[in-house]
């Protein structure tokens, strides 16, 4: 599903990721676990499309396509799905129109009519029961006034609604109490199926502990210098991440 | 609240220390001003040829001008014709060595806490003290000489390195450039002269210490400082004036040119006579000071602390001509008593990636005046051009006033430029809450200024910093510091 | 400054000016004093000069020219009573108002309800309750010491007028569509009078626009007199063609704990100046001023506001917001006015603009003059552009580039309209806004609200 080659991406000037090579297959959730500064959301941006970066080298290959070729609402439309770590503020716009024009722009990709109004409030209800959403978060701006745990859980929510294939969440942990964790995290397994894939970055085990991944990275100064099971995350949080840096 | 009261009666009551007057026998001009004054200076002064054209030329312009009402300022007209245009201590005009001066002078800075002599130096600052029109004493000339840095009077300058001069004065402030700064090219007695050349990191901070003594007199010195590719210097000014009961006209003009890759830093502490609690006599302060950052990465910070002057108009800028330069200008102003203050800055974004940044900060007190007026301009080519403006006031006491009046002209789409004001009074929740810490009331206020400042200060070389802080406690706070 | 002598548009003003005074024999002395004097005040100052600080921005007199005509009478012609009827928002009960070259239209010139309400014709006003109108107007407009208001106050015949009595409410929002109807190029003057006395509430809604192409120049004003703990909505919407210049001052003088909101939305129209000047005279009283200006091609749109805070723990809060398009530009002014007894004042201004094009301008000057000490005053401008992040978000949900820009302009927008209590009128004005922004609302010599 996804093949990431030789991937070098540079931010003014200095190499933030050094020759990143990853595979994904359908029905696999792999983890990326790094120190701070490793490169990790550096990465999940390369594959949302944001162009902060520059890419010096390699290639990332997705579904078939060109991956570095399309554009964010592309990607987006082709199925990849990507759960910000500090999802953004954007008053004046409602979630309900926000969320009503991006499934509609996917199933106009798709080549399917768009949902009216009823069948859509419909369909938004029922992922907010999923995921367990209050409903008066949908009824305000995007993020705006949100908690901390209300933006990831509405970062869930959203990426109920739009039935990612690829979904990448970005440190969805950080910031989070117990039982907003593992609402996130029930979120995500939920919607685990077998054709679709997820790439889940943390910087602690914790989260694993409720998403459990085929593979586990360790993204480390900008490359990957260990891929296992997922015993190699109970590793980590045992010796931590100055295990990695001294064998690397 | 009475407690209030009191404290913003100590703030009035502080006296202005440095209003001594020197018994210092000068030699002055007749006063007024007319096209013989301005030979007659230039002749004392033994110019070249294009020094007499350009103040001449100056003079003729400055006939046709009129004194500009835009500022938020009440000024009584000023009378030219009794004002002395030029007036230097009765000696030599350059002191060899310490043991030329007049000892009356030396004694003058000596008091100010202004050594002369280098090995009381203040840590590693040198020196150059203007006394009345001229400069008195520059110190450590030698030890920057060694690197190649010039630091002289202007009219030393205007002799020994007449190229430079020829090249850059009036190069950033034309002597067409307004009402105050094109007669002070006309006029202008002498002032600090600075060229660090190439990749030279000025070792030590560089400053001028001004001071106006005689009775009457104008006092206007004229500033260029010239920063090479690469090169850093840091440059202090100060000044005093004696308590005089009639206003005396200060007209300065200060440009700094910052080439490619260069760093200019001018930090003011300016303390002129403010006039007594009634708003008689104190210095008319206008001054036109700004700098150009002419080569890429080319950086220019102005600092000022100003608590002196019955009156002051001032706005340090910066021209960002070149691409990625930055411009900063860090501001106090504190008033008192019937002392008015108009400054703030000017920031014109040319070059492409330019950046600036003012933080402004007012503190009114008694019956002043104190606006802050400032300009950001983004031309059409000045892509992702930044700006942010921080500009606070502070009232103390309800019969001060607190304005802000911002201009943002942007031709450039792609231009982010942000612009914010408040205006409080110290908040009795603030007074409060230290109080039940066990802290008195004036303290405080001393405390909640000092913080409320710091910012700014913060920005000054240590020296002037706890200086400038001192001024802040006397100028306001009176026996709260 | 321009003297008679070199203008020749002030000529043509005064010796039009000597006519309609003439034609004016039957109205009232004071009247005519009124205008008689402010021509005097006018024809000093003559026209914003370049280097009027108020008028920085906007130099207006190279765009009057004495080939406007200004019109002496109402027109006679019969209105097509379905051009009204389009400008009418559904679902919102209205009394309508028509103004045509800034002359009252319709039949019935001067209505008085059981409840003590007037309303009609100012014109008409001013002969029949003289002491009523005579006891506000040209007090308030005046204060604005701008050339234009004088000028307004010296040219107008006609206008609005309302009459609340204490403890009144009109039953209805009062919309007043002001049209320009020409076949030759005019010089347009009306004058609004608005007086609401105390407890009594009336929520106003003005439309400026034009039905036919010529050009025209309006010069219009509106004195709003708030009551003690009156309320008043006030909205309006500037939708006239590109080659119109428009000077609208709105002159609001605010008794104790009275509250007004106003709203100012441009869609089109080539030059407009709108003044707006509060005073807030009376204790605790609350204004809340808001604009939206979106401008494109060669429009210029200037908002000048000024509230002076003339009395303790009053409140107010201004938020204009820009978009400005290819080579517009926009320019506001706002000056928050402390005196030196206004205690316990809060005033809160914003103003937030995004440039769309590189050759789009933007000129701000948010700026606060306080003599009082117990205050909470702040100001804040920006200048931008869509922000990136926001942007980014939207289309990595699928949402694309052009949409999603759309999407966050219009919410950079809706901030204003949210200040709009009218509802069907909000939702109204939220379409025409939307349609604006995406160029479908271009044709617009027609009835802004018609154009949907």
């Amino acid at each position: 599903m996804l093949s990431i080659k030789n991937l070098k991406a540079t931010i003014n000037g200095k190499e933030i990721l050094k020759g990143i090579n990853l595979e994904i297959k359908e029905g696999e959730v792999h983890a990326i676990m790094g120190p701070n500064g490793s490169g990790k959301s550096t990465l999940a941006a390369v594959l949302a499309g944001r162009n902060f970066m520059e890419i010096t080298e390699g290639s990332v290959t997705y579904m078939g396509k060109n991956l570095l070729e399309l554009s964010p609402e592309e990607r987006a439309h082709m199925g990849i799905f990507l759960g910000f770590q500090y999802p953004i503020e954007i008053p004046g716009v409602s979630m309900v129109n926000f969320m009503k024009t991006a499934v509609n722009e996917q199933r106009k990709y798709k080549g399917l009519e768009p949902l009216s109004s009823g069948d859509f409030l419909k369909t938004m209800r029922d992922k907010m029961t999923f995921v367990d959403i209050d409903s008066k978060l949908t009824g305000r701006s995007v993020n705006e006034g949100f908690s901390g745990g209300e933006k990831k859980r509405n970062e869930i929510f959203q990426m109920a609604m739009l039935e990612p294939k690829l979904a990448i969440l970005d440190e969805t942990d950080s910031g989070l109490d117990i039982d907003a964790l593992r609402i996130v995290a029930n979120g995500v397994n939920k919607l685990k199926r077998p054709d679709n894939a997820s790439i889940v970055i943390t910087h602690y085990q914790r989260l694993l502990d409720y998403i459990v991944p085929d593979v586990v990275h360790v993204l480390y100064n900008g490359r990957i210098v260990k891929t296992a099971g997922k015993e190699l995350a109970m590793e980590l949080e045992e010796k931590g991440y100055d295990w990695i840096k001294n064998e690397s | 609240m009475p407690e209030s009261d009191n404290i913003i009666n100590d703030v009035t009551s502080s006296e202005y220390k440095y209003g001594f007057i020197s018994d210092i026998e000068s030699e002055t001009f007749p006063t007024g001003i007319d096209e013989d004054i301005v030979r007659l200076i230039s002749k004392k002064k033994g110019e070249p040829e294009f020094m007499l054209e350009w103040r001449l030329k100056a003079f003729n312009h400055w006939k046709k001008m009129k004194m500009p009402d835009w500022a938020h300022l009440q000024i009584p007209p000023i009378n030219y014709r009794d004002i002395i245009f030029y007036a230097v201590p009765k000696q030599s005009a350059k002191y060899e060595s310490l043991d030329e001066i007049d000892p009356e002078i030396k004694a003058t800075f000596d008091k100010l806490g202004i050594p002369l002599e280098e090995q009381k130096k203040l840590s590693g600052v040198a020196v150059d003290a203007v006394f009345d029109s001229v400069s008195v004493k520059t110190t450590f000339k030698e030890a920057l000489s060694e690197k190649g840095i010039i630091f002289c009077s202007m009219s030393e300058a205007v002799q020994n390195h007449r190229d430079l001069i020829k090249q850059y004065l009036g190069s950033v402030v034309p002597y067409t450039d307004n009402y105050f700064a094109t007669l002070n090219s006309a006029v202008f007695s002498d002032g600090s002269f600075v060229y660090i050349p190439k990749g030279v990191r000025c070792p030590m901070e560089l400053s001028t210490y001004f001071r106006i003594n005689a009775l009457n007199t104008g006092q206007f010195e004229r500033t260029l400082i010239i920063a090479d590719e690469g090169a850093y210097v840091s440059y202090l000014e100060g000044c005093t004036a004696p308590m005089r009961d009639e206003s005396q006209l200060h007209a300065a003009v200060v440009e700094i040119v910052v080439m490619k890759d260069a760093e200019v830093k001018y930090s003011t502490v300016q303390n002129w006579y403010p006039g007594d609690k009634q708003g008689k006599g104190g210095i008319y302060n206008f001054v036109t000071k700004r700098g150009i950052c002419k080569g890429e990465n080319a950086r220019l910070s102005w600092t000022q602390v100003e608590t002196g002057s019955a009156v002051t108009w001032k706005y340090p800028s910066c021209i960002l001509q070149g691409d990625n330069s930055y411009g900063e200008f860090f501001s106090v102003a504190v008033t008192n008593n019937y002392q008015q203050a108009d400054t703030g800055t000017k920031m014109i974004h040319i070059g492409k990636n330019t950046k600036s940044r003012i933080v402004s900060k007012g503190i009114s007190a008694g019956f002043s005046q104190n606006s802050y007026r400032g300009l950001v301009k983004v031309l059409k080519n000045a892509t992702n051009a930044r700006n942010f403006s921080q500009c606070d006031s502070l009232l103390l006491g309800d019969k001060c006033g607190a304005h802000t009046f911002p201009y943002i002209e942007a031709d450039n789409a792609s231009a982010i430029l942000e612009h914010e004001a408040t205006t409080s009074r110290i908040g009795e929740d603030q007074i409060f809450y230290c109080n039940q810490r066990g802290i008195k009331t004036e303290d405080a206020v001393g405390l909640i200024i000092n913080g409320y400042a710091r910012e700014v200060i913060n920005q000054l070389p240590m020296e002037f910093a706890v200086e400038a802080q001192k001024l802040l406690q006397i100028s306001l706070e009176g026996s709260v510091g | 400054m321009n003297s008679p002598e070199t203008s020749p548009m002030i000529e043509k003003l005064e010796q039009e000016f000597r006519v309609l005074l003439k034609q004016g024999d039957h109205l009232p002395e004071w009247f005519n004093e009124i205008r008689q004097n402010a021509f005097d005040v006018f024809k000093m100052t003559g026209f914003p000069a370049k280097k009027d600080e108020n008028y920085k921005y906007t130099y207006l007199e190279p765009h009057i020219t004495p080939s406007y005509q200004i019109p002496a009478h109402p027109v006679t012609i019969k209105i097509d009573e379905k051009e009204i009827f389009k400008c009418d928002v559904p679902e919102l009960n209205t009394n309508l108002v028509l103004l045509i070259n800034g002359f009252f239209y319709g039949k019935e010139r001067l209505k008085k309800l059981s409840s003590g309400v007037i309303w009609g014709s100012l014109n008409e006003a001013i002969l029949k309750y003289p002491d009523l109108v005579e006891a506000q107007y040209g007090k308030h407009l005046s204060q604005m010491n701008d050339p234009m208001a004088e000028l307004n106050l010296a040219m107008s015949q006609d206008g609005f007028f309302i009459y609340l009595p204490d403890n009144t409410e009109m039953d209805a929002p009062i919309q007043i569509i002001n049209i320009a109807l020409n076949e030759d190029e005019q010089f347009i003057s009306t004058h609004n009078l608005i007086i609401v006395g105390q407890n009594s509430h009336v929520k106003l809604v003005l439309c400026d626009h034009s039905l036919s192409p010529q050009r025209f120049i309006m010069n219009s004003a509106s004195e709003v007199v708030a009551g003690k703990n009156a309320r008043i909505e006030f909205s309006k919407l500037q939708n006239s063609h590109n080659h119109s210049v428009q000077v609208s001052s709105v002159s609001v003088s605010q008794d104790e704990g009275s509250n007004v909101i106003s709203n100012y939305i441009t869609l089109h129209g080539g030059i407009i100046r709108n003044n707006l000047l509060v005073n807030l005279n009376g204790k605790g009283a609350v204004n809340d001023a808001s604009g939206l200006y979106i401008a494109d091609k060669m429009q210029h749109i200037d908002n000048f506001v000024q509230i002076q805070h003339q009395s303790p723990e009053c409140h107010s809060t201004q938020l204009y917001k820009g978009i400005l398009d290819d080579i517009s530009m926009g320019v506001f002014s706002g000056k928050i006015l402390v005196a030196k007894d206004a205690q316990k004042t809060q005033a809160f201004q914003t103003n937030k603009n995004i440039l769309l094009t590189s050759d789009a301008k933007v000129r701000t000057k948010p700026q606060l003059e306080i003599y009082a000490d117990d205050v909470k005053c702040s100001h804040g401008a920006t200048v931008g552009q869509i922000d990136e992040e926001a942007l980014f978000y939207l289309r990595s949900r699928g949402i694309d580039n052009k949409e999603a820009r759309l999407m966050l302009l219009h919410a950079f927008a809706h901030e204003v309209m949210k200040k709009i209590s009218i509802d069907p009128l909000r939702d109204r004005y939220d379409e025409l806004v939307n349609k604006r922004l995406r160029g479908e609302l271009s044709r617009c010599n027609n009835c802004a609200v018609n154009c949907g």
